[in-house]
């Protein structure tokens, strides 16, 4: 069976003088390793230089808030089918009088739990959202994690705070800055 | 200023500079790999990683240091040290530089002055491989003392090539004294140009009796897990790493006098000259003496960065392919070449040894070109 077509046939008449010398052969691997060491280098001096990440990256999610910093989510639970791994939870709650200016929607989420060792970051929930409220930034990492019980984030992490509005990378789809 | 003062100086000078160039071997070599793997190596600590060594040093000591239950303690605590020692021994009796004038009276820059210098050097270096013996031995174990028999039967088999090879040197020069041989090749007069098959089976030796890649078979990873060293950890381990460092700065500087005319260079005497003429006598000696040793280190540094050089390109030899090569190849082509050369002293004839490499290279090209034509690039479809 013929996989590649790079196989090389084996050559097993005697070698030259020329080849048993190793000189020759020597020297030319020499000057390739020569070339290599003026060559320029590959490495990315990390944290000095970051090379920028893809516009389409996803990473750590944020739960959006509106303009004027209402919760968006309204526990419709679409990204929780969504998720391929199942890794979103959440209990929903009605919202009380009083409370217009915390949550967009008659319905919010009381609890949104992301299990970060389940999520596989296929940004599926973010498709998923009717109300534009979860987002896989663009620009962050999710942290890693030192003990087991860090690994789910709820909305104490995962809810945007007012005043670091985070990027969501919708722009690059509808040329609207979020 | 006392003489006694001046080479007791020197010999601390020449202590303290081998240790230092093995030092920052290490450096070099993690640099010289990285360059030569387009990666960047050590930048870390220090500029350019100039501290890395140090910092190597500081975890090497504060490692566990391991004696393992089996082990034959003394000799296993005396097999690095004996490396480390008969490796700081080498360099003693090479010529540094020419004279320097001190209230009147000449020295050497050089430690001892020995008229068999390079057969000190040979016995300092075969005592070598009782380091890699007795550690590998005392370790108790099968994979280090497999590498210590192979570290000891390839510098058996590469020391006599090694011999041979430097007998043309001796029989050009007519002296043992490594001085003597320095100054046989005043000028550019070197013998690498009269020697040049001689030099190829010095080198190929000084290579195999550094234990360096190609031929760094004893502590061969693949088979031998860390072969002689195996059992070695801490500063006894940072020993033997070291003694070949110092090792390779050694076989260079021999390298350097043997071949490439020692702290000679091409118009040293119009440079000498000029400088006597506008610095005065003593001083402009001196500087003179200063400038030789400069091209010396110059061409020290250049034979161990051909060390890593080779090192970085080459894979390791098989066994079998160590050996042949060193008994079926070497020797007999050291053999023609003594005689060749002793050929060329009788008749006054000193490009003879070239006779030798023009055959082979002729015979080499003929053959290539007879030879029906190898399939060498990969084909693509």
């Amino acid at each position: 069976m013929k996989l590649t077509n790079r196989a090389k046939p084996i050559d097993n008449s005697p070698m030259t003088v020329a080849e048993r010398l190793y000189i020759p052969a020597i020297a030319n691997g020499m000057g390739i390793t020569l070339k290599h060491f003026f060559k320029k280098k590959a490495t990315i001096n990390y944290p000095e230089v970051q090379r920028p990440f893809s516009p389409v990256f996803r990473g750590l999610h944020v739960l959006k808030r509106d303009e004027q910093g209402r919760e968006r989510c309204t526990a419709c639970g679409l990204c929780a089918v969504a998720c391929p791994a199942e890794a979103i939870t959440m209990t929903a709650a009605e919202r009380k009088k009083g409370e217009e200016h915390l949550y967009r929607e008659e319905k919010y989420a009381a609890e949104y739990e992301i299990n970060m060792l389940r999520c596989i970051f296929c940004g599926l929930c973010e498709e998923a959202c009717p109300k534009a409220a979860i987002f896989l930034q663009p620009d962050k990492i999710a942290p890693a994690f030192y003990e087991r019980d860090e690994v789910i984030f709820g909305k104490d992490r995962l809810v945007e705070k007012m005043d670091d509005r985070a990027t969501t990378g919708i722009e690059k789809y509808t040329g609207v800055k979020s | 200023m006392d003489p006694l003062l001046v080479k007791a100086l020197i010999i601390i000078a020449i202590f303290g500079i081998t240790l230092l160039i093995a030092t920052y071997s290490t450096w070099a070599e993690r640099k010289v790999a990285a360059f030569i793997q387009d990666r960047n190596g050590p930048n870390r600590a220090g500029w350019g990683g100039l501290l890395q060594p140090i910092a190597d040093a500081g975890k090497m000591f504060f490692k566990e240091d391991f004696i393992p239950a089996s082990a034959n303690k003394w000799l296993f605590i005396f097999g690095p040290s004996l490396a480390m020692l008969t490796a700081l021994m080498a360099s003693a009796v090479i010529p540094f530089g020419d004279t320097i004038l001190v209230g009147g009276q000449e020295i050497q820059v050089q430690a001892i002055e020995v008229n068999i210098g390079i057969l000190y050097v040979f016995g300092v270096v075969s005592l070598g491989v009782y380091g890699i013996m007795i550690g590998g031995w005392a370790s108790n174990n099968k994979f280090s003392l497999l590498g210590a028999v192979r570290a000891a039967s390839q510098n058996i088999s590469y020391e006599l090539a090694m011999g041979l090879s430097i007998i043309a040197i001796l029989l050009m020069s007519g002296s043992l004294s490594i001085r003597a041989i320095v100054e046989g090749q005043h000028g550019g007069n070197w013998n690498i140009l009269y020697q040049p098959l001689g030099f190829i089976i010095f080198l190929t030796c000084a290579f195999a009796e550094c234990n360096r890649t190609p031929f760094d078979l004893p502590e061969c990873e693949t088979e031998l897990i860390g072969g002689y060293h195996t059992e070695y950890s801490s500063m006894k381990l940072g020993f033997y790493l070291f003694a070949e460092y110092i090792n390779m700065f050694a076989s260079s500087a021999v390298t350097a006098c043997l071949f490439l005319g020692g702290f000679n260079y091409p118009f040293m005497d119009d440079v000498r000259n000029g400088l006597i003429s506008s610095l005065g006598d003593v001083t402009g000696h001196n500087v003179a003496t200063a400038i030789g040793t400069l091209v010396f280190f110059a061409k020290i540094l250049f034979g161990i960065f051909f060390f890593m050089w080779v090192r970085w390109t080459l894979p390791r030899f098989r066994y079998d392919q160590l050996m042949s090569l060193g008994w079926k190849a070497l020797i007999p082509l050291a053999i023609l070449n003594v005689v060749l050369t002793a050929a060329g002293v009788l008749l006054e004839m000193r490009w003879l040894p070239w006779l030798a490499v023009i055959v082979i290279v002729a015979v080499a090209i003929v053959q290539a070109a007879m030879a029906p034509k190898k399939q060498l690039r990969t084909q693509r479809v």
